[in-house]
């Protein structure tokens, strides 16, 4: 299981406010607070400041790595910020966030990849588009992962986000996904499965049930990496639970040092 | 209730078939195809937008509302014939998301709850570079160019559709609307569009504005 702690995206109001003032006592605390929770990877993503991005990313990295030594997840679709990202990430292997098999953007980022030896998430789009089916987004997942792997990289180090559509759209959105995740790990065993867990409740109330659900869901098909708040102690405590059920947790460890930790207190 | 405030409700409550028989139980007794439409349709749409503006209704009974408006739509629209069909189109919309993206769904959703509000949509796709748009302006000669984007390296080229308009003669002959989660009214007013809207539903409000504005 991996976990990729969210909160530093600054296309939330707070997050954006801290970084446009420089407020580094702020950054830190969410830094060690998102560690502390859990969070395998902390996630930085400055896209919506254009071209404020560069220089947010900077500043962010800087403060995050004086207190954490948690690895990054460099997510932004701007290859400059990308390798500027990766540069500064000490801490071991990197994880970018996103390639896919468009083939502008996949040659402008795979090298920055394979320079950095970082972790990829992929997602199964090309030039057609956003696969609508489960069989469509194992299409494109074949030749996304043949092509990352002829280039080199582990399938371990290979991250399929099989595109989370909102169900307020599309009735059909989470069973499609749900499908596509057993159709994918049963083709590609080693490769892993992320998602993020807002999109499938876009438009819709009571969210936050909808997204513990999702990751529910998800995780009992097979999906093995998440990109969550992992200060959403209802959430974690789900986590944890539901994988000492699914075999996933030996000795159910993890879960009963969540539980000393008090995780399951209101 | 009067026939026409259960077209309108049926809308509201999405029910597809109710529509239809209602629709079709009005044609019978006479009532004018355009009344229908303005009377039932739209003016059930009307409250829908509204309702999802308060927060009352949500997206996908938004969605279930337009598709049951539509199939009244269906009905009634070749029964108005010629000139007499523009009149009843609160305008036409040229959609397409901008070049580099591949994001469909909220341009969707625009233009379904457009096609719904009275306008007439015309929807190119995704990934349409500036060209495209040029051709497409020209072609259909639309009221309103609305640009779609989700991602944040991809919205510069909503400046360039809107530049290529320039060269081409054709920006005052068109309002431009932008659209998209990175989009806002700041980025709008930088690149000289004409409109912004953060929703589908307020897409159909500034649209009618633009249109009155004509």
């Amino acid at each position: 299981m991996l976990i990729v702690g969210e909160l530093f995206n600054t296309s939330r109001k707070i997050i954006l406010e801290n970084v446009e003032k420089r407020n580094a006592e702020y950054i830190r605390d969410i830094a060690k607070r998102q560690a502390e929770a859990g969070a395998d990877y902390l996630d930085v993503n400055c896209g919506d400041m254009l071209d404020k991005e560069v220089d947010a990313m900077k500043w962010l990295i800087e403060n995050i790595q004086a207190v954490v030594d948690v690895p990054l997840c460099i997510d932004t679709p701007n290859p400059a910020a990308m390798e500027v990202g990766l540069s500064l990430a000490k801490n071991g292997q990197p994880l970018v966030n996103s390639i896919t098999g468009e083939e502008e953007r996949y040659n402008a980022i795979l090298p920055l990849v394979i320079k950095y030896k970082a972790k990829i998430v992929a997602l199964p789009i090309d030039e057609q588009g956003i696969p609508q089916t489960a069989e469509g987004r194992l299409r494109v997942t074949r030749q996304l992962v043949k092509k990352l792997t002829e280039a080199g990289m582990p399938a371990d180090d290979i991250y399929m986000d099989l595109l989370v559509q909102p169900i307020a759209t599309g009735d059909r959105a989470g069973l499609e996904l749900l499908h596509a995740i057993r159709l994918v790990k049963q083709e590609f065993p080693e490769v892993h499965l992320i998602s993020g867990l807002s999109n499938i409740s876009y438009g819709l109330p009571n969210r936050r049930i909808l997204n513990r659900i999702f990751m529910l869901q998800t995780l009992t098909m097979g999906m093995d990496a998440y990109i969550l708040d992992p200060l959403d102690k209802a959430m974690m405590g789900y986590l944890y639970a539901a994988q000492a059920l699914l075999a996933r947790d030996p000795f159910c460890g993890k879960y009963l040092a969540a539980h000393r930790k008090g995780l399951y207190q209101s | 209730m009067t026939l026409y405030e259960e077209l309108q409700e049926s809308v509201i409550m999405g029910q597809e078939d109710k529509v239809k028989e209602i629709v079709n139980g009005l044609l019978d007794k006479g009532s004018k195809p355009r009344e229908v439409i303005s009377e039932g349709l739209v003016g059930g749409m009307t409250v829908v937008g509204a309702k999802f503006k308060t927060g009352e209704m949500f997206i996908p009974e938004v969605i279930a509302s337009a598709t049951a408006m539509t199939k009244g739509l269906k009905i009634l629209k070749p029964l108005i014939v010629g000139e007499e069909l523009s009149t009843i189109s609160a305008g036409k919309v040229v959609l397409g998301t901008v070049q580099g993206d591949i994001h469909y769904i909220g341009k969707k959703l625009v233009g379904m709850i457009m096609e719904s509000g009275g306008f007439t949509v015309v929807d190119i796709g995704v990934d349409v570079p500036p060209d495209k748009f040029i051709e497409a302006t020209e072609r259909e000669q639309p009221d309103i160019l609305g640009l779609s984007g989700l991602l944040t390296t991809t919205i510069p080229r909503m400046k360039d559709v809107v530049e290529a308009l320039k060269r081409s003669n054709l920006r005052d002959k068109v309002r431009v609307m932008v659209g998209g989660a990175p989009v806002s009214q700041d980025f709008a007013d930088s690149i000289g569009a004409d409109a912004y809207a953060p929703n589908a539903v307020s897409a159909v409000d500034k649209a009618r504005q633009l249109m009155g504005q004509s």
